[in-house]
C-alpha cells in the first residue's frame, strides 16, 4: 500500500541550522497493516509522516501510494489517499465553522468542490449515526461550532473526519499527547476500533512505549534520521519495554543509553 | 430628513465595500490593502465607461471584473510569488494609481450630463434620494443573497475553511491557494461596485477616493460585529451591512456636533485602532480584576 524508498530530507540546507531529518529512510507498508512508530525527540518521526503528507518536499527518494509515485505530488493531492490527525487538536478542525460543516468537508476529500449546496439534509442522519459511534453526545450538536468543543472531542471528531472517505493510508501524529491520560485512553480505543474495523493502512506515531507495544501489528523506532528497529507479528506480540530498550542499545550503541531512558 | 435618507443610501452604498472587506480581514483572514485601489478602480472604470456612453449596467458589470482582477493580481503575488498578503495589497494598490489614472485620462472625472443607474431606474413621483436609497437596498439585498448562496456551497465552505484552517483544508484535500486568489477575486470585485455606484451618487470619480477606504471597511465590520453580532454567516453579513450604516450615521453625528471634515480620516481611524484593541483590553482588565 505505502512504499518509501531511500528518502531524505534536509532543513534550511547550507545554513547553521542546517538538519539532515531523514537519512534514507525505506519501509513498505502491505495492506492493512497498522504500524506504531517511537523514537527520541528529533529522531525524525513528524518529519517523515509530513514528508508522506507532502508538507514539504523530499530532497531525494521516492513515495508511493497503491504503485503509484506521488513524490511530487502536492499536499492537498495526497490527500485524496491520506487521512490525517495531528497533534494538535486544534489542528485538525475549522473552529470557526459547525460539526456539520466540518463533517460535510471530511465527507468530500479529495473531490473537487461544487457549487453544490454543502450541507445536505439526507448528509444529517449519516452525520449524526457517525457522531453516535464516538459515544460522546456529540450526535445532538451538529450545528455547534467545533472551537466549543474539548480537546479529547476534537480529536475523536478529526479521527472520523480522517477515515470518512476510507483514506489508502492513514497518518497519527502523537493525536493523543495533547490530552489528559483518561481522555488520551478513549481516543486510543476508538483509534484501534477504527483502524481494525475498517482493517485501515496506519502510521501512528506516539510517545507511550505501552501504546506502541499494545497498539498494531507492526513497531519501527526511528533514531537520528533512520529506522533502527522494525519488528511485526509474533515477535512484535512477545516485545516487553524491556525488550526495546535493550534493541534500541544494541543498535544505536552503548553510548546512547541515555537517550534510551528518554523514551521509557 | 433628506440628510437622514443621504445618510442611510451612503451606508448601503458603501456596504459593498464593508462586505469586501469582511471577505477577507474576517472569511480568509487576510488584511487586504488592494480595496483602496479597487475601489477608485471601480469608480474609474465605471465613469469612463458612462461618459463613453455604456449604460449603466454593463459599466458596473465591467467595473466589477476589473476589481475581481485585480484582487486576483494580488492573490498570485501572495500565493504563486509569497509575498507577504499585507505588501502584495501594497503593491497592487500603488500599481491600480497609476492605472487608474490611465483609465480616466485624468484626476478626476464628473458625471453630469451621463445617466446614472439612479437617474436611469428613477422611478416616476420618486425624489433623487429616495431613489439611491431604494436601489441601494435592492442592490445590498442582491448582493448578500448571492454571497450568502455562494458561502454556503461546497466551494464556498472550502473558502471559509481555508481563512479558517489552512492546514485543515489542505489535509481534505483543497488547494489553498486557489482559495485565497478566488476569496481576494470576489472581495475586490464587491469592492469595485462599491466604487462604482459611490461614483455615480456623489457624481464623478477621483483618482484619490480610495484613500482611507480599508479603514472605512473594517470599522463598519467591527461595528457591526459588535452591535449586531457574528453567531452565523447569514448573521455577519446582516451586521456587516447595518455596520456601514451605523458608521455613517456616527460620522454624520459628528459632522453635525461640528467636527471639520478634514478631520473624519482621523477620527476613523482612532475608532478602527480603538476598536481592534478592545479585545486586549478587555482580556486585561479582567485579569486584573482576577488578580485582585
Ligand atoms: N520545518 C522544519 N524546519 C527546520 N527543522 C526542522 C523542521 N521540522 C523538523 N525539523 C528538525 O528536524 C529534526 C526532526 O524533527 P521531527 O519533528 O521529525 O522529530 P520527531 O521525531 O517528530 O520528534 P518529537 O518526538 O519531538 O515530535 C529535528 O531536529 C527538528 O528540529
Ligand atoms: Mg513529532
Amino acid at each position: 500500500m505505502l512504499r518509501i524508498d531511500n528518502i531524505h530530507k534536509t532543513f534550511n540546507p547550507g545554513t547553521i541550522t542546517e538538519k539532515h531529518a531523514l537519512k534514507g529512510v525505506s519501509i513498505h507498508l502491505p495492506p492493512g497493516e497498522f504500524v506504531t512508530v517511537i523514537g527520541g525527540n528529533g529522531a525524525g518521526k513528524s518529519t517523515l509522516m509530513n514528508s508522506i503528507a507532502g508538507t514539504f518536499p523530499v530532497d531525494s527518494g521516492q513515495i508511493a501510494i497503491d504503485g503509484i509515485d506521488i513524490t511530487r505530488w502536492a499536499e492537498h493531492e495526497r490527500a485524496k489517499f491520506i487521512g490525517r490527525v495531528f497533534q494538535d487538536p486544534m489542528m485538525g478542525t475549522a473552529a470557526d465553522m459547525m460539526i456539520e460543516e466540518n463533517l460535510a468537508i471530511a465527507s468530500r476529500r479529495g473531490k473537487t468542490p461544487t457549487l453544490r449546496w454543502s450541507s445536505k439534509a439526507e448528509d444529517q442522519d449519516r452525520f449524526r449515526e457517525l457522531l453516535k459511534s464516538l459515544n460522546l453526545g456529540l450526535e445532538d450538536r451538529l450545528e455547534s461550532k467545533v472551537g466549543l468543543l474539548s480537546g479529547g472531542q476534537r480529536q475523536a471528531l478529526t479521527l472520523l473526519m480522517a477515515t470518512m472517505v476510507k483514506p489508502k493510508l492513514l497518518l497519527l501524529d502523537e493525536h493523543t499527547a495533547a490530552l489528559d491520560p483518561k481522555t488520551a485512553e478513549k481516543v486510543l480505543n476508538l483509534t484501534e476500533k477504527i483502524v481494525t474495523e475498517r482493517n485501515l493502512t496506519t502510521l501512528m506515531i506516539t510517545h507511550n512505549m505501552r501504546d506502541a507495544l499494545k497498539l498494531g501489528n507492526r513497531l519501527i523506532m526511528m533514531y537520528d534520521g533512520k529506522i533502527l528497529v522494525d519488528v511485526r507479528g509474533d515477535e512484535k506480540k512477545n516485545l516487553t519495554v524491556k525488550d526495546l530498550l535493550a534493541m534500541f542499545e544494541k543498535a544505536a550503541g552503548s553510548e546512547l543509553t541515555s537517550d534510551a531512558l528518554l523514551l521509557s | 430628513m433628506i440628510l437622514a435618507i443621504s445618510t442611510v443610501s451612503q451606508g448601503l452604498l458603501w456596504a459593498l465595500l464593508a462586505l469586501g472587506v469582511y471577505l477577507t480581514f474576517r472569511v480568509l483572514d487576510i488584511a487586504d490593502l488592494t480595496v483602496e485601489g479597487s475601489f477608485p478602480l471601480g469608480a474609474a472604470v465605471a465613469a469612463t465607461l458612462l461618459t463613453d456612453g455604456w449604460s449603466p449596467i454593463p459599466a458596473i458589470l465591467i467595473a466589477c471584473i476589473a476589481g475581481m482582477i485585480s484582487g486576483v493580481v494580488t492573490g498570485i503575488l501572495t500565493t504563486k510569488l509569497k509575498i507577504p498578503a499585507l505588501l502584495a495589497g501594497i503593491l497592487t494598490m500603488i500599481a491600480l494609481y497609476s492605472v487608474n489614472l490611465r483609465i480616466m485620462g485624468k484626476a478626476n472625472l464628473p458625471l453630469l450630463k451621463q445617466e446614472t443607474l439612479f437617474t436611469m431606474y428613477q422611478p416616476e413621483g420618486l425624489s433623487m434620494p429616495v431613489t439611491v436609497l431604494l436601489i441601494g437596498f435592492i442592490v445590498v439585498l442582491f448582493v448578500a443573497m448571492i454571497n450568502y448562496w455562494f458561502f454556503g456551497t461546497e466551494l464556498g465552505a472550502a473558502v471559509r475553511a481555508t481563512g479558517c484552517n489552512p492546514r485543515m483544508i489542505r489535509a481534505n484535500g483543497i488547494n489553498t491557494d486557489v482559495m485565497i486568489v478566488l476569496g481576494l477575486l470576489l472581495s475586490n470585485g464587491l469592492v469595485a461596485i462599491s466604487g462604482a455606484l459611490v461614483a455615480q451618487n456623489n457624481g464623478f470619480a477621483d483618482v484619490g477616493m480610495g484613500v482611507g477606504t480599508i479603514v472605512i471597511g473594517l470599522a463598519s465590520v467591527i461595528i457591526g460585529e459588535v452591535l449586531f453580532g457574528t453567531r452565523s454567516f447569514k448573521n455577519s453579513l446582516i451586521s456587516v451591512i447595518l455596520g456601514s450604516i451605523v458608521y455613517r450615521i456616527v460620522i454624520a453625528v459628528v459632522l453635525q456636533m461640528g467636527m471639520p471634515p478634514n478631520d473624519l480620516k482621523l477620527f476613523t481611524a482612532i475608532l478602527v485602532a480603538a476598536a481592534l484593541s478592545l479585545p486586549l483590553l478587555q482580556a486585561k482588565i479582567k485579569k486584573r480584576s482576577v488578580q485582585a
